[in-house]
Parts: structure tokens; C-alpha cells; sequence
């Protein structure tokens, strides 16, 4: 019945004719073949006679029609009620505000206690386990080199296209030097690493972390005692923050590399004059206040991507949503932090 | 033994191995249409292993497995598929689709093997779910529910397409002597009302003796199964010292270390 694609409905008037208290019985012997389509159809009708006050004579029906028919309740199950109801705008606009409060608080609570932690762990009374952070400093940093060295360097030769084919209109092409690199120095290669990682390492920390949550691993964890702080984010964290800055001066000097290369081949530069350059365009403060804005991107990254990973909810969706979320968060987060350190440069002078 | 009734699964000769490394042999088995097979042995003597290869899984090494008289494995991957659809699984954990509600979980094969229309198919969806007693959970996501309602709700999904094989792994693993013992009933229900085969890994005796007829025993030791026949006349029959421990929950002095 089912296979040819359609179940009659019994209608819920199919009784009207008979009187309550009487017997409806079956004539199954022309049936041979059925499936459990034909016990949808038996099961509207056991509805209805219920309502009706009508009994269904079930000895009527052969033994495995019985059983299953047996199995099904009477009257239709009580929907739990929808749950979601929408709020009033003040209402919505008041709980969104204050889960983003509540959220600042608690991620703020979580950096705070991982820098605890890693105070603890630099006077050797962390129990973080050292394994974890090299595994986690060598996934970060060696194994991301190809890329990050990749992208930079693309932006360091596209840096010196653009640039050289305006500057060569002055014959003003040594500038490309100075160009790429306080371009490189001051934004370009911090930020692009930063947001590399954010796609790379950020992510797979979300994923990680939230994969964890649906196996109640971090349930195990919580009951042992034993702080996710220390344990999961720290090493996450403390990974990002040790390699970034390091990722930093590679991708500024793959970045000059890549100009160097362009510039080159197009201008008519001598290489020494181009190093010499790129050495006088940009200050050592430049230098430093990257360097150190590359901190915070780690620590940024590190940060969120776990929090959004404990966040989580326990289905594979919620693993696919948290990585998604953790992606975006650190790459919009990472230019927005940027933004900030470009008015406090300008503020300092720098 | 004179089982008259047709074979619908039937091993002969199987080896079932992960790359060298040898988990059965020697596995010739027969289930006959509408019985309860119950595969048993100690725990990591290949039971999920066979059950695995008998839902195509995985590839025997050796040997032939033959369902309706057909060889499984010698037909191509779209035919293998056309066989799977006769079967129906219950995974241990349920193994639920946890990015859709119980209903969407029941639907899907529906959806997909059939051209039924959406109301049909809604009508079906609470049908199998009121077979196991579970329809007021069809909105319901599988984070939301518990162990055994989310094995009741593999169990509605595995008999969506009207199977006729269905596999249990560890149905009653992880559920309370109650729950464990309805879900029993329901399976002898269910056998009874779809007319279906049934093919059981357990180690849960209680429930073995209740339900299952027939049955093979794997040894871990010696990677062989070691006797054929059901639950309860192998407890009161076999003289096959690992089965008699088994079935009468004896420790085993020797086999400890």
C-alpha cells in the first residue's frame, strides 16, 4: 500500500453511522500482501473509533496486524508546547545586551584565569602537562609556515606591483622598497598572519574543543577537577602567543622578499639599493609596536577559539558551527583590534 | 535440527580481518527467515566485527556471504546498496543524526528510497514512532532525550523502509533491567508484526535467553566460533568449557592474564 506511494486517510466521520458501544470487525481475507502502510490506515481507524466510543474487534485481524496495531496508542500523543515564543522588541533588544555583558564577562574571566595559569606555569606550579603546548606550538608554528610564508610573500610582490607602477611615473622606483616594507612591518604581516591563523588554528581549536564537549570529555574533565583553563586553553593560548610574533618577522621578511623579487625584475634597482632601502624606510618603535600588536592577535585568537568551542552545543552540526563562528570571529576581530592599535599609534606617535 | 524455514542469511567459511590482523575464521553460519540470531562471545572476540560484515561494512577476506541465496559481495556497489535497503540497523549509541529532530531522523530514509508524498511519509514517521512508543518525542533533537529513548528511536528509524533484516548491536547495553526488558518484548512484537529476521550481538544473557532461538559463539582465544545453536540450549547443553562460563557467568581461572 505504502509502496504505491499513497496511505488513504480514514475519515474522522467514517463512524458517524454506527452507534456508540458498537463492534467494528475486520475482513482481512482478500488480503495477501501489505505493509505497514495498511497499519497507518488501521491506526487512523483506531483513532477515530476511539472517539467515538466504538470497539475495534482486533481478533478479527490476523495475528501480526494485531501485534502492531497493539503497539500504537489511542488517542494522538500531547504535543510538548512550542517553547520559543517571540519576546517583545525591548525584551529581545535587553537579552541581547545582556548575554554580550554576560559574553565579555565570561571570556575576560577565561583570559584571566589563563593568565593566571601561565603565571603558575612560568614558576613551575601549573599543572599544565608540556606535551600538550609543544604539540600545540608545533602544529601553530612550523607546520604553518608554508602558507603563512606563501600568502606573504604574494602580498609583498602584489605590494611592489602596485606601487612601482605609480612610483615609476616620478622615477621615484627606489620607493618601492620603502613601500613594501613599512607596509609589511607595520600592517600587512601581522595582520595577515594574524588572520591565517584564525582560519587555520582558530578553527581547529573550535572544532577541537567543541568535538570534546559532545563526548562529555570535558564533562570527565570538570569532574576530575582538573581546569579546563590550564589544561585545554592555556596550551591553546600560550601556542599562539609564543609563535605569532615569530610568524611576524618571518612574514615581514617573506613580504620584503616577495617586493624585492618584483621590484627587481621590473625597476631598474640595484639589489643593494634596495636593501638599503628597505633598512632606512621604517624605525625600530614601528617594529616593536607590531611585534607586540602580533601578541595580542594570538592571544586574541587562542582565546576566543576556545571559548566558542566550550560554548558549543554536542551535535557534529554544532562542531561545523562552532569552527565556522570561530573563524569569523577572529578574522573580524583581528582587523577591529587593529583599527585600535592604528589610533593608538597615531596617539603615541608612532 | 530440522529448520525447515528458508536461509535467509547464510556464511560459509568466512575470515574476517583488519589487514594482518586476523578477528574471525572459519565463520559458517545460516539464519533462517524469522528468527532471532543472536551472535554471542566475551567482549572483543569480533561480535561487532561479523555484524559489521554482515551490513557491508566490511569486506570479508575469505569465504562467501550469501543473502536470499545471492553473494553479497560479488555484486557491484549499486546492488549492495539495493540489498541494504531490505536491511535495518539499531546501532549501540543509537548513532541518531544529531542535526535533525527524531521525525527528520525516521523521515530520511523515506525520503530518499521512496516517492511517497510528504504527508504519507509524515503519517509513517508517526507510525513507526508509535510502534515504539516514542511519538511524543518526533520534535524533539537526540541531545534532548535519553539513552533509551534514543535507542528506541534508532530502532524507529531501522524499520522505517519495512526491513526485512534488522541487526541489533548491544540493544540492551546501557539500559536499566526495565527499559531493557520492553525493549526485548518490542523486538519479539516487531519480529512478529513485520515478519522480519532478526540478527542480535549481545552479551546481555537474561535478555538472549528471552528472545533469541538460534545463535553462533566466537571465541577471542582461539579467533573460531566454538558452537552453534540457541541461547538456551547452549546453557544447558554445551559442554564447551569457555561457553559453559559464559552462559553461567563463571570466572574464568585460567584466562585471567
Amino acid at each position: 500500500m505504502a509502496r504505491t506511494g499513497n496511505i488513504p486517510s480514514f475519515p474522522g466521520n467514517g463512524l458517524d453511522s454506527a452507534p456508540a458501544g458498537s463492534t467494528l470487525a475486520f475482513d482481512t481475507r482478500a488480503t495477501t500482501r501489505w505493509d505497514t502502510g495498511l497499519i497507518a490506515f488501521l491506526w487512523d481507524v483506531k483513532r477515530v473509533g476511539h472517539d467515538r466510543h466504538i470497539t475495534l474487534d482486533t481478533q478479527s485481524l490476523p495475528a501480526p496486524m494485531r501485534q502492531l496495531l497493539d503497539l500504537l496508542p489511542d488517542v494522538p500523543a500531547d504535543k510538548p508546547a512550542p517553547r520559543k515564543k517571540r519576546l517583545p522588541f525591548l525584551e529581545t533588544i535587553g537579552t541581547h545586551t545582556l548575554d554580550g555583558l554576560t559574553e565579555i564577562g565570561t571570556v575576560a574571566g577565561l583570559g584571566a584565569m589563563t593568565v593566571k595559569g601561565g603565571f603558575l606555569a612560568l614558576t613551575g606550579r601549573s599543572r599544565m602537562r608540556f606535551v600538550d603546548l609543544l604539540t600545540d606550538t608545533t602544529n601553530a608554528g612550523p607546520y604553518a609556515l608554508l602558507i603563512v610564508g606563501i600568502v606573504n610573500f604574494l602580498v609583498g610582490a602584489i605590494l611592489a606591483f602596485v606601487g612601482a607602477v605609480e612610483l615609476q611615473k616620478f622615477a621615484a622606483g627606489i620607493y618601492v622598497a620603502s613601500l613594501v616594507g613599512i607596509a609589511m612591518v607595520r600592517e600587512m604581516a601581522a595582520v595577515m598572519t594574524a588572520i591565517i591563523m584564525a582560519g587555520r588554528t582558530g578553527g581547529s581549536y573550535a572544532a577541537r574543543i567543541s568535538t570534546m564537549q559532545g563526548n562529555e570529555e570535558i564533562d570527565a574533565l570538570n569532574v576530575f577537577g582538573i581546569p579546563t583553563s590550564t589544561y585545554l586553553i592555556l596550551p591553546a593560548v600560550l601556542s599562539l602567543v609564543i609563535t605569532m610574533p615569530f610568524l611576524y618577522l618571518y612574514g615581514c621578511l617573506v613580504g620584503m622578499l616577495g617586493g624585492f623579487v618584483v621590484a627587481i625584475s621590473m625597476l631598474d634597482i640595484t639589489a643593494a639599493g634596495y636593501f638599503h632601502q628597505t633598512v632606512t624606510s621604517f624605525g625600530i618603535g614601528q617594529f616593536i609596536f607590531a611585534f607586540i600588536k602580533s601578541i595580542v592577535f594570538g592571544a586574541f585568537i587562542g582565546l576566543t577559539s576556545c571559548r566558542i568551542g566550550l560554548k558549543a552545543g554536542r551535535s557534529a552540526a554544532d562542531v561545523g558551527i562552532a569552527a565556522t563562528r570561530a573563524v569569523v570571529v577572529g578574522i573580524v576581530g583581528v582587523i577591529a583590534i587593529d583599527a585600535i592599535f592604528a589610533v593608538i599609534a597615531d596617539v603615541v606617535g608612532i | 535440527m530440522s529448520d525447515t524455514r528458508p536461509t535467509v542469511l547464510s556464511m560459509k567459511d568466512v575470515t574476517l580481518a583488519f589487514g594482518p590482523k586476523v578477528i574471525q575464521k572459519n565463520i559458517t553460519l545460516d539464519v533462517k527467515k524469522g528468527s532471532i540470531f543472536a551472535v554471542m562471545g566475551g567482549s572483543g572476540c569480533g561480535k561487532s566485527t561479523l555484524l559489521k560484515s554482515m551490513i557491508g561494512l566490511l569486506r570479508p577476506t575469505a569465504g562467501e556471504y550469501l543473502v536470499d541465496g545471492d553473494r553479497y559481495w560479488d555484486g557491484s556497489e549499486a546492488e549492495r546498496t539495493e540489498l541494504n535497503h531490505r536491511f535495518g540497523v539499531l546501532f549501540q549509541s543509537g548513532a541518531l543524526w544529531s542535526s535533525m529532530t527524531i521525525g527528520e531522523n525516521v523521515a530520511l530514509p523515506l525520503q530518499m528510497f521512496t516517492d511517497l508524498k510528504p504527508d504519507v511519509i509524515r503519517r509513517l514517521v508517526e507510525l513507526k514512532l508509535g510502534f515504539v512508543g516514542m511519538l511524543q518525542a518526533i520534535d524533539l533533537q537526540p541531545s534532548e532525550i535519553s539513552g533509551g529513548m534514543r535507542k528506541r528511536a534508532g530502532l524507529a528509524r531501522a524499520i522505517a523502509l519495512d526491513p526485512d533484516v534488522l541487526f541489533f548491536d548491544e540493544p540492551s547495553a546501557g539500559l536499566d533491567p526495565i527499559t531493557s526488558a520492553r525493549l526485548d518484548d518490542l523486538i519479539l512484537n516487531l519480529r512478529d508484526g513485520l515478519g522480519a529476521t532478526i540478527v542480535i550481538v549481545s552479551h546481555e544473557l537474561s535478555s538472549l535467553f528471552h528472545i533469541a532461538d538460534d545463535g553462533i559463539f566466537l571465541d577471542a582465544k582461539t579467533k573460531i566460533p566454538i558452537a552453534h545453536g540457541s541461547p538456551r540450549d547452549l546453557r544447558d547443553h554445551c559442554d564447551e568449557p569457555q561457553v559453559h562460563a559464559f552462559m553461567h557467568r563463571e570466572r574464568d581461572e585460567e584466562g585471567r592474564n
